[in-house]
């Protein structure tokens, strides 16, 4: 007998004083239902969390390696992008 | 030197109530415990090991209340460990050996399908169990939850794993009436007064699941009074082994 392979699905957690879901790592389940408690299970035993997404892996789009010059190496010469020549006024809070 | 002999437990209804409770709740986190190194997969494994523990801390704070009811001065260890199988006061239930997973998963839906009502009603009553079911019973909540959606995929999923929920379902039922059994203490909610709530969370499972209600034949019992299984007698040989040898060790 053969069985599909379990599919694998990426965890985000927002934690207690977080103001985004984080990526911690990923799971496998059958479906988003047991993927959810799955993640429950293996990344929020210390209190980790408030919040749990799960999002299939195969639903990430990402950048090749190989075009990493291409994609990334740009920026690297164009240091005023940085916002550290700014004063940042404390009544703007989290940056 | 610290005693290594069995004890025998002075019940009063409030020390029986907790201890049977107690009990339950050890006796399956053991069991549970047993899949440690042996899940089929890490995300099981870790979430078998969370029930366990969640099972095992509502047993250590039945235990203190059972020690206080009885005011000899013993410990969670001493009810653990040091009570011979005639002293065990849990479900027969939750003491069957774990077999597969789907028995595993269905041993545990049609226990948690009850004690999760029960923790509730337990806890907006004025029980002295009323402070242990506010915290137990949101573990009970996901341990229902959890259990139940393994059983619809198990139930609902290949021939094969079908079968196996089947299987698991028609040999545990005969152990689901004990947990019914009249409680006319007045200390906590009767779970007589459960069984409708078990009922409807049953059928509702197993309809998704496409599994069949087996008929309610002969319902096994006796473990309430201490009459186990077979296989009872080895569960407590490991669980109480390390604590008989070396009376006192801590590590």
């Amino acid at each position: 007998m053969t069985e599909a392979p379990m599919p694998l699905w990426e965890v985000f957690i927002r934690s207690r004083a977080g103001l985004a879901h984080r990526h911690v790592g990923s799971v496998h389940a059958p479906d988003a239902a047991m993927a959810l408690q799955s993640a429950r299970d293996v990344y929020t035993r210390r209190g980790e969390g408030l919040s749990l997404w799960v999002v299939p892996s195969a639903a990430i789009t990402a950048s090749d390696p190989a075009e990493k010059d291409m994609m990334f190496e740009p920026t690297a010469s164009k240091i005023y992008r940085h916002p550290s020549f700014y004063d940042v006024p404390d009544d703007v809070g989290h940056m | 030197m610290p005693a290594t002999t069995s004890i025998v437990v002075a019940e009063s209804p409030l020390a029986r109530l907790a201890l049977g409770r107690a009990d339950d709740v050890l006796i399956l986190g053991h069991r549970l415990s047993e899949w440690c190194g042996h899940a089929p997969m890490l995300e099981a494994e870790l979430s078998i090991a969370n029930l366990a523990l969640d099972l095992i801390g509502q047993a250590r704070a039945l235990y203190a209340l059972a020690a206080e009811a009885e005011g000899a001065g013993r410990s969670e260890d001493d009810f653990a460990y040091l009570r011979d199988e005639r002293g065990y006061r849990n479900l027969l239930l939750v003491e069957q050996p774990n077999g597969d997973f789907a028995r595993t998963m269905v041993r545990h839906f049609l226990y948690s399908a009850f004690i999760d009502p029960w923790w509730r009603a337990t806890a907006a009553s004025n029980s002295p169990l009323a402070d242990i079911a506010r915290k137990a019973e949101k573990e009970s909540a996901y341990h229902l939850r959890h259990a139940g959606e393994w059983v619809v995929r198990l139930g609902d999923g290949t021939a094969e794993s079908h079968r196996r929920a089947q299987d698991a379902l028609d040999f545990l039922w005969p152990y689901t009436g004990e947990m019914f059994a009249p409680d006319s203490s007045g200390l906590a909610p009767d779970p007589a007064g459960i069984r409708p709530r078990w009922e409807a969370n049953v059928a509702a499972v197993l309809a998704e699941a496409t599994l069949t209600r087996p008929d309610d034949g002969w319902m096994q019992e006796g473990g309430r009074e201490g009459r186990h299984s077979e296989q009872f007698g080895r569960l407590l040989a490991e669980l109480q082994h390390m604590a008989r040898s070396h009376p006192g060790a801590s590590w």
